[in-house]
């Protein structure tokens, strides 16, 4: 059995690490997909293929320097709650978590690569970086796939590019996405025609954990949808461009909520403290609403004396997995409720009612 | 009787296509009619109302054998199922069908960014002969006969240089 969790990091540094605007774009990512020239694909490929793929990709990608201090594992050697923690810190796909025999993963020490190993792909590699970094991740991986492929025979085509399992990624293989928290955009109304000119710009909008998920905590994924007839530094150029806007956006909403609707905004942030810190049973659903309202309080400067990590570390660890995880009870659903709640009335005793007077949100 | 595509005009324009012993009826408008290419000989029904490379599948099926991928056994079928191809040379097999789809999918039907390092020279190669032809069909129309002796030497430099096959 492996250590996962010794290796991990721990909720608390996790939201330690800064990136720019990670007030309001929390992480950015670049994601290539990859398959091996010649051989099925994974969902079409027999079990001894996909072993016989998962033995050889292993040690060629865990032997990148980038890898150097790396976990890899077999999916079928992680217990589900395990693959679920992965998930909840969003370095793998709910599809890859329900993954068994022949796949795997690869993670380094600082949770900035992650290599999924036959997710849909032969590999589905992923740079990761906190804030608004998208630049900066896709050369990571790009630099790492030009690396890897002196190891491994990409199948590639000259007309369409790299092949992928789905038509939907093939040519370059590239997803560039942002977690964005827009609970100013949400308040003010605002999010679903932003929503809809998003879309138009042939870029998807998604919920918290991808496809088919709903935008818990007003967090949204923003990210490209094609992927042939266009270069990736075209794609990661329209995704800054767009970000920058919607970053704008959420700013003036922010602004103009304090100016004309300052006192729902402060009701709002009061009534989601007052529930975090009095609760006695809270759903993961409604933590992650109310901590969504709260990281905003604090970005406003309605806890002068708070920071956001404390509300980033609770929306991490009051997960399902990561709930269960800090106890040694198999927890029901129902039970989980109860010792959420009771540790985010812990982790709150010492943070103070919101001041009812905003300091104009200048922290960063 | 209202068009069956808009759903909104008459339906001026009727269609029926029998392939094997089925046989399909359409009713459309003048515009969509148009807009659907029904005036176009080699308009097929079958992949307006079905989708990818449907009417391939039925001309297929008809004739009792259905296209598979000669790699990995992949067929249409399972391709309706999944979404999903089979294996990388599915692309070549299935490339009628899907070029169609990859027009509505994404920006281009051609990859445009990177490509692994072996064949980055093969295909600037590639790219940069087709330029040169196209100058050269012009300049022979242009009779500017300097250009094309020119010309002509880029492309023998180019195509005796080491271009090794483009490979899939």
């Amino acid at each position: 059995m492996n250590d996962l969790h010794a290796f991990l990091i721990s909720p608390a540094e996790a939201t330690q690490q800064h990136g720019p605007h990670d007030r309001i774009v929390m992480s950015s990512r670049v994601r290539l997909a990859r398959n091996i020239r010649g051989l099925a694909f994974p969902g079409w490929a027999k079990k001894n293929e996909r072993v016989k793929v998962l033995e050889t990709v292993m040690p060629a990608v865990s032997s990148m320097p980038e890898m150097s201090d790396s976990f890899s594992e077999a999916m079928d050697n992680l217990a589900p709650a395990d693959k679920q923690i992965l998930v909840e810190r969003h370095l793998i796909s709910r599809e890859h978590a329900a993954k068994s025999v022949g796949s795997g993963i690869v993670l380094n020490r600082e949770e900035s690569f992650c290599v999924m190993i036959n997710e849909e792909d032969h590999l589905r590699m992923q740079a990761l970086r906190p804030g608004f970094q998208l630049r900066e991740a896709w050369q990571a991986i790009d630099r790492f796939d030009s690396e890897l492929e002196k190891k491994i025979d990409f199948a590639f085509d000259n007309d369409l590019g790299y092949l992928t399992a789905c038509p939907t990624n093939l040519g370059t293989g590239i997803r560039v996405s942002a977690m964005l928290h827009l609970p100013g955009c949400v308040l003010d109304e605002q999010i679903n025609p932003i929503i809809q000119s998003v879309n138009k710009l042939g870029l998807a909008v998604r919920g918290l954990y991808g496809e088919g998920t709903e935008a818990l905590g007003n967090v949204f994924q923003v990210s490209n949808q094609m992927t042939l007839g266009e270069s990736e530094t075209v794609i990661v150029e329209r995704l800054e461009k767009v970000l920058a806007q919607i970053i704008e956006h959420e700013q003036n909403a922010r602004e103009r909520l304090l100016e004309k609707k300052a006192k729902v905004v402060l009701d709002h942030i009061g009534r989601a403290y007052g529930v975090l810190a009095n609760a006695h049973r809270i759903s993961s659903k409604e933590t992650m609403n109310q901590l969504s309202l709260m990281r905003l309080g604090v970005d406003m400067g309605l806890f002068p004396n708070t920071q956001r990590t404390l509300v980033d570390e609770l929306f991490l660890v009051t997960q399902p997995a990561h709930l269960q995880r800090q106890v040694s009870d198999k927890l029901t659903a129902e039970e989980r409720d109860l010792i959420r709640a009771d540790m985010v009335r812990e982790r709150l005793k010492n943070v103070a009612r919101p001041v009812t007077k905003p300091n104009g949100g200048k922290a960063n | 009787m209202q068009c069956c595509v808009c759903k909104e005009k008459p339906a001026t324009v009727h269609f029926t296509q029998i392939v094997g012993e089925k046989m399909q009826k359409l009713d459309m408008c003048e515009e969509c009619a148009k807009s659907k290419g029904i005036n176009d000989p080699s308009f097929a029904m079958a992949d307006l109302m079905l989708g990818l490379g449907a009417s391939q599948e039925i001309d297929a099926a008809a004739a009792g054998v259905q296209l598979k991928c000669p790699r990995c056994g992949f067929s249409q079928t399972d391709f309706k199922k999944s979404g999903r191809l089979g294996c990388p040379e599915c692309y070549r097999t299935f490339s009628e069908g899907l070029s169609g789809l990859l027009k509505t999918m994404h920006k281009g039907t051609r990859h445009i960014g990177k490509a692994p390092e072996a064949l980055r020279k093969t295909r600037d190669n590639v790219d940069r002969l087709k330029t040169l032809q196209t100058k050269l069909d012009k300049a022979i129309a242009a009779e500017d006969f300097e250009l094309c002796a020119k010309l002509r030497d880029e492309i023998k430099v180019l195509n005796s240089g080491a271009t090794s096959k483009v490979t899939r």
